[in-house]
């Protein structure tokens, strides 16, 4: 309807309109109404050709004063031996190099992507069993729908400081429920695949339910005739899931394993309150992120060049990821 | 009768004129920008007051805000020293946002003497003639090299040790502290008691963790000829060769090895639950760390802590300093504030809320101290334990990168009690972390 009416209306101001003719300028001279129709076509051509970059300016504006200067300056930082207290001194790419032999960096890093791996896996994983079970029709499915999303609208803090309590040495539930069938108290803070699990699950509750209803929202767009065309053919639901709705939902799935590559190389708060607020990340660092290895340079030590370095490491982390990432999402949409 | 009547009449128009006075300027707020505030004229002035621990100023706050009507305190405590250093610190670096009177421990004094020129010379502000109230090497302390003087002496830290009565009945130990104290002339009777305690089953531990031990062994060993600990005297890192801290450390690491330690770093929130919930038997107490105590027991456990004498004898630990940041913008009012806080009678009112045994000798052998008992501590004379210490401490010096150090060896010691680390791997680490936290 509404794009029939569009041309008709269109039709009618060109052609003059009805109340047009009581304002019809007097007759102007051929060149002076050429000129002024070549203004007016410059105009049109500067509104076409410089309007989109008005409009798309503020993003850029606000990404330069806090993105990219930011990025320009922690990389300037990065090229000093910058202290808080006893000023700064050039010392080029020093920094860099130091990075590259610091066990603790590279322990970081290991840190970092050991925690991504065994929280996002069975992240994915069970936000895409719980999407397929939502999709189902059932009564209130609203309800649910909306309660695996409640996780994600409590505040990270408040899910840290809990799950570190349940996972307290001494009085935590866990330790409790795990004693019930025999097993001895877990220092969960005191080793590596101990303090990992525990982070991964913080990460796990707050964001699996996100996950899930991107997953059902990509899943509710599937044609349900291929459903049905499956069903004549006689593949059982496990197969439908396995055979039709994963493959159709890679390109979700790709957007979703990219931004928990992002979240979780970023991993700061969880680490931090679990080794009771310190930067430290476990006594000998056991769990302590990329994040949290900056914070302890830049703002324990007061040592922002090496800091910087740290951020600027994490950066290219990031970047190289987001590389592979690429990599396989054109393989994948390659062998489609 | 009359003249009452006339007082009161005066506090009443005096009521009227201060409402005045507020409401005029609160509306001057709304326009004007906040200089009008520093300006001072008529005007309350805000003075922050930064501290860390128990100090046990609370009192004295409104003491003084009592007796000075345009003064208002506002008190920001952090629980943990090892939060408060950095945000100083960067306040500092910053030029704003620091207090204007700061406390220093004596484990971080070093490092901020080093930039003495960010704080102000409270000889400037009259505080020199207090010199003679205080124990001399704590004033000194207080001094820069050249001369200024930076810091005005709180409290000092003499030991004692503080055990639960409870649990030493239940594990068949005596619990009258004379007795307690002669089952520890030394570190290795503490050790063969804590066996003791072990072989009873009580469910707690014997200590609580393994810094409290270590940093109290640390400054008696230091304390007796050394005089120094993690760095000597021209702040060179003297970590491995430094036989105070080897001790120390050995200490520790029998006491984990005969699984008396219930291994929470102290300070943090698990500490404080296992107080409540009676996870550990003994800690060792600076006299401050009494206040600490009962902050975190609370209550419930009143009458079941007591107080014994420290094994080995002697030493002190903590104890701090007050300080007026250059950046203050009440520079006079904050040093005012400083000096009363650091009077005999303000120690004195500081001590007797939270323990924080005095640096100002003036009391010492006033029976308000002498014969001071707290019944917190089943009644123990806290006064007399802490007393003896106090005249006899003699001062270690603590480097400017102590507390960068000390955390990283804190760090080590707690993945020694994790199992983690070996004895020998544990001390080979602490080296190379010493190293780097003090480059």
């Amino acid at each position: 309807m509404r794009v029939e009416a569009r041309p008709a209306k269109t039709a009618g101001s060109a052609g003059g309109g009805n109340g047009g003719d009581r304002t019809f300028p007097p007759a102007e001279p051929a060149h002076r109404r050429s000129r002024r129709a070549a203004a007016r076509e410059w105009l049109t051509k500067a509104d076409v050709k410089f309007s989109p970059y008005a409009y798309i300016a503020p993003f850029f504006v606000l990404f330069a004063v806090f993105g990219l200067f930011p990025l320009g300056y922690t990389f300037w930082v990065s090229l000093h031996d910058w202290e808080l207290v006893g000023g700064r001194e050039f010392s080029g790419l020093e920094n860099y190099r130091l990075i590259l032999v610091d066990a603790s960096f590279w322990n970081a890093v290991y840190n970092t992507i050991g925690i991504f791996v065994i929280a996002t896996v069975p992240q994915l994983l069970i936000a895409l069993l719980l999407a397929n079970a939502l999709n189902r029709r059932m009564r209130g499915s609203l309800v649910y729908r909306m309660g695996v999303l409640a996780p994600l609208i409590t505040s990270t803090l408040a899910v840290a400081i809990v799950f570190t309590q349940l996972y307290g040495r001494d009085f935590g539930m866990v330790n409790w429920l795990l004693g019930q069938v025999g097993i001895d108290a877990i220092d969960w803070q005191a080793h590596k695949w101990s303090s990992w699990i525990a982070i991964a699950t913080m990460v796990d509750w707050r964001w699996t339910g996100y996950n899930a209803l991107i997953y059902l929202a990509a899943m509710q767009a599937i044609p349900v005739d291929l459903y049905e065309a499956a069903e004549i053919d006689g593949a059982s639901r496990w197969r439908q899931f396995w055979q039709l709705t994963v493959p159709m939902l890679r390109p979700t799935i790709i957007f979703t394993v990219i931004i928990s590559t992002i979240g979780g190389l970023q991993l700061f708060v969880e680490p931090l309150l679990f080794g009771s607020g310190q930067f430290y990340g476990g006594s000998l660092g056991q769990f302590q992120t990329v994040t949290l290895y900056m914070f302890e340079n830049a703002f324990r030590r007061n040592d922002y060049g090496y800091g910087a370095t740290v951020a600027w490491m994490l950066f290219l982390l990031i970047v190289l990821f987001s590389v592979l990432n690429f990599l396989i999402v054109r393989r994948i949409s390659s062998t489609k | 009768m009359k003249y009452t009547l006339r007082r009161r009449q005066y506090a009443g128009v005096a009521a009227v004129l201060a409402a005045a006075l507020a409401t005029s300027t609160a509306c001057s707020g709304d326009g004007a920008n906040e200089a009008s505030n520093d300006t001072n004229t008529g005007g309350t002035i805000e003075l922050t007051v930064d501290t860390f621990g128990n100090f046990g100023y609370e009192a004295l706050f409104k003491q003084y805000e009592a007796a000075h009507s345009n003064i208002k305190i506002k008190h920001r405590n952090v629980v943990r020293l090892d939060d408060y250093t950095p945000r100083l610190q960067q306040w500092l670096a910053a030029g704003s946002g620091a207090g204007d009177v700061v406390a220093l421990e004596e484990g971080i004094l070093v490092q901020f003497k080093n930039q003495s020129d960010k704080f102000a010379n409270l000889a400037d502000h009259g505080a020199g003639s207090m010199q003679a109230g205080f124990l001399d090497w704590k004033w000194e302390l207080g001094k820069t090299s050249d001369g200024k003087l930076m810091g005005l002496g709180t409290d000092i830290g003499p030991l004692g040790l503080c055990y639960r009565t409870d649990l030493f009945e239940q594990a068949g130990l005596p619990t009258n502290r004379d007795e307690v104290s002669k089952l520890w002339p030394d570190w290795d009777g503490f050790i063969e008691t804590g066996k003791k305690f072990a072989a009873a089953n009580t469910g707690a531990k014997f200590v609580d963790g393994a810094n409290a031990q270590f940093n109290t062994v640390l400054i008696q060993e230091a304390g007796r000829d050394i005089g120094h600990t993690y760095f000597d005297k021209d702040d060179q890192l003297v970590f491995d060769s430094n036989p105070a801290i080897k001790k120390a450390f050995d200490t520790v690491v029998e006491i984990n090895q005969e699984g008396l330690s219930a291994n929470l770093p102290s300070f943090t929130p698990e500490w404080s639950a296992g107080f409540k919930q009676g996870s550990f038997a003994t800690l060792a107490c600076p006299s401050w760390m009494l206040g600490i105590v009962q902050d975190n027991a609370g209550a419930d456990l009143a009458g079941k802590w007591d107080v014994a004498a420290v094994p080995g004898g002697g030493g002190y630990w903590g104890g701090s300093w007050l300080a007026v940041p250059e950046q203050s913008k009440h520079k006079a009012e904050a040093a005012e504030l400083a000096k009363f806080l650091t009077s005999p009678e303000s120690h004195l009112a500081a001590y007797l809320a939270a323990n924080t045994f005095p640096s100002s000798t003036k009391y010492y052998q006033d029976p308000v101290i002498t014969d001071r008992t707290d019944a917190y501590f089943n009644d123990a004379p806290v006064g007399k334990i802490f007393g003896e210490g106090a005249s006899q401490v003699k001062p270690v010096y603590l480097g400017s990168k102590n507390q960068n150090v000390r955390q990283e060896v804190e760090n080590v010691l707690l993945a020694l009690g994790q199992g983690e680390l070996q004895a020998d791997q544990a001390w080979q680490r602490a080296i190379d972390v010493a190293k780097n936290a003090a480059r």
